[in-house]
């Protein structure tokens, strides 16, 4: 068990300056989950952190050591690949005792280790099974039989669920916990799928274009996102935006554009008195509005023409026209609604965000 | 399998194919044929009333046993069995490892190296024994199998590195990732993973390998002379046509024996050499 430093950490490749300056504390037996987009750099850094990938400059740490020229062996990890990587001439039981074998473990140790991560795992009946005889459930569960096995100080994942389907994927989610609590060795996983990041992270860590764009808690982004990006991507259905110009009317901070006109309460207002005459986002997740009767106006609800209707059983997400722009809404399954019809928004003035208009950095 | 009318099978699917496979069978059985034939059917002419060129009624070993007899054909045996097996070693090991580097590792000039391999297996060899000769020649090897062990690899070396090249690049990468962050350095990562996966690879290009200079003709007669240190390709040839005699039936039952080693290595192999071909590797 240890922890894991990244102390400015970069990668450029000839062209590409793929990693920037990332810093990151993953402390002991914690979980931490990095995700983003594709090409955000999410991979390279855990691949830096393995020892596959060179690093151009700043420091990784293992514990107390500086791992930078080490070789992947002697870093104490582990790692599963996205397509299992096992090794296709050996049977389950000698993928599993290969890293034993090759650190000269006794006979009978790896034969002790490899039994109980089996047995851990549910895969006793397959040891003497070829990977192909395998489904894609059970090829996983070897690929992480064989990372425990080793007791390594780091367990590394890259995407490990992503090939397997819808699922089987939440399964093994769970099961990942499920592992990580019972053994508590300090993990570090890659993501593109963020439901992934905020169901098994202690931790999330979010990356765009090779920048940490927030660390914290899943709740924490949930609630508190750091920019629009974070905000926009964290969160499923996706935060809405709308742009909107801030003034102020008789006394009282207002958010303008075509299709709102929200007079906001005097907290919220005073964080927004520096931005009067400018354009800024404003960002609402679909769970933060309601449908309210309408004529009345309080100065938080807006008037909006039905245009989708997506009923997913738990909830119903409608896809509604405000003004020249969209939003989306989640509403409750019983709410009898149709298409094109007027409804009124209202929403929460405790779950309003805002974003800078141009550094798009939370006000 | 083509589907529909009874007719259309035989039309479409067995006609043709048993036209092709006649064709392609009828030299062995010409060979098979000629060398059990005795000498006075052989030297028949075709006009005479008798004349049964696809069949004979009176089949003799006489032409297999003065083969083995009377020349030294189990002597070119050896030789060639020598020869096609060390250069065979030789350009195979050499080829698992460059393939393996060319594919795997990152170096400078590695795609300009991968090319530069490529278009020496493309120089003709009759062009390259030439100035093959004079090196020969400097080292004193002419007339010894070392002279062929050592220019087979010319043409092997790079025919073996780019049919492994190929094969290496199909497994997948992270297998040796896993293996090393496993404990396993580069060489014990080569030698554990990816050569037992790569062996239907390796095999095919050492069965290639072995059939080219089984079959090596050029080289071979240029470098040797004498009659005892000749390959069974030059010594049948050159030993058994005397100026403008040609001694059909030795002649043919030499052809015939010396067919049997390579076909037998095929059919042994058949199953690893179409695998790697169609380079299949599955995690």
């Amino acid at each position: 068990m240890a922890r894991v430093l990244i102390r400015n950490l970069n990668k450029k490749y000839d062209e590409v300056h793929a990693v920037k300056g990332v810093n990151l504390e993953i402390r002991d037996r914690e979980f931490v989950v990095l995700v983003g987009p594709s090409g955000c750099g999410k991979t390279t850094t855990l691949r830096m952190v393995a020892g596959l990938e060179s690093i151009t400059s700043g420091d990784v740490l293992i514990g107390d050591t500086v791992v930078n020229d080490l070789p992947p062996m002697d870093r104490d990890i582990a790692m599963v690949f996205q397509n299992y990587a096992l090794y296709p001439h050996m049977s389950v039981y000698d993928n599993m005792a290969f890293g034993l074998k090759m650190r000269k473990f006794a006979r009978p140790e790896i034969e002790r280790r490899v039994r109980e991560a089996a047995d851990i795992l549910g895969i006793e009946d397959y040891l003497k099974r070829k990977p192909r005889q395998l489904s894609g459930g059970q090829r996983q569960r070897v690929a992480l039989g064989r990372a425990i096995v080793r007791h390594p100080q780091v367990f590394l994942f890259d995407e490990p669920l992503s090939n397997l389907d819808a699922k089987l994927r939440v399964q093994m989610r769970v099961e990942l916990k499920k592992l990580h609590d019972r053994l508590g060795t300090t993990a570090v996983y890659v993501t593109h799928d963020q439901v992934e990041a905020m169901t098994l992270g202690d931790r999330v860590v979010v990356m765009k274009d090779g920048l940490v764009q927030q660390v914290g808690e899943p709740l924490e982004l949930y609630n508190r996102p750091a920019n629009r990006f974070v905000a926009g991507f964290i969160g499923s259905p996706a935060m809405n935006f709308a742009k909107v110009s801030v003034a102020e009317e008789n006394g009282a901070i207002c958010a303008v554009n075509e299709g709102m006109r929200l007079t906001l309460p005097p907290l919220l207002g005073a964080r927004l008195r520096a931005h009067v005459g400018q354009e800024v986002t404003l960002g609402i997740r679909p769970e933060d509005l309601s449908v309210v009767p309408g004529g009345e106006s309080d100065g938080l609800s807006f008037p909006a023409v039905v245009e989708v209707i997506e009923r997913l059983g738990s909830q119903i997400l409608l896809d509604v026209k405000v003004g020249s722009g969209a939003m989306v809404v989640a509403v409750e399954p019983t709410m009898q609604t149709k298409v094109r019809e007027q409804l009124r928004l209202a929403l929460d003035a405790q779950r309003l965000h805002f974003f800078d208009g141009r550094s798009e950095t939370a006000i | 399998m083509i589907e529909g009318a009874k007719w259309r099978r035989w039309v479409y699917f067995y006609v043709p194919l048993s036209v092709f496979v006649l064709w392609l069978l009828f030299p062995f059985y010409w060979m098979l044929i000629t060398s059990v034939r005795p000498d006075r059917e052989l030297y028949r002419p075709w006009t005479a009333p008798n004349y049964a060129p696809f069949w004979t009624s009176h089949p003799t070993l006489e032409h297999v046993t003065s083969l083995l007899t009377e020349t030294l054909f189990i002597r070119w045996m050896a030789n060639t069995l020598f020869i096609a097996c060390v250069s065979t070693l030789i350009s195979l090991f050499c080829g698992v490892l460059a393939g393996y580097a060319l594919s795997r590792l990152k170096f400078r000039f590695a795609g300009t190296l991968g090319t530069g391999i490529f278009i020496t297996y493309l120089v003709p060899q009759t062009l390259l024994f030439i100035p093959l000769a004079n090196i020969i020649r400097n080292f004193e090897l002419g007339d010894t199998p070392w002279a062929l062990i050592l220019t087979y690899p010319t043409f092997l070396i790079p025919f073996c590195t780019w049919l492994l090249m190929g094969y290496f690049k199909a497994i997948p990468r992270e297998l040796e990732e896993c293996a090393r962050i496993d404990g396993a350095t580069r060489w014990k990562a080569m030698l554990y993973i990816i050569m037992p996966i790569a062996v239907p690879g390796i095999l095919s290009a050492g069965i290639f390998a072995f059939t080219l200079s089984w079959n090596e003709y050029i080289y071979a007669l240029v470098f040797l002379s004498s009659a005892e240190q000749k390959t069974v390709s030059v010594g049948v040839n050159s030993e058994l046509v005397r100026g403008d005699v040609f001694f059909w039936g030795q002649l043919m039952a030499g052809a015939l024996l010396g067919s049997v080693p390579v076909a037998f290595i095929y059919s042994f192999f058949v199953e690893y050499y179409v695998a790697g071909l169609t380079g299949s590797v599955k995690g």
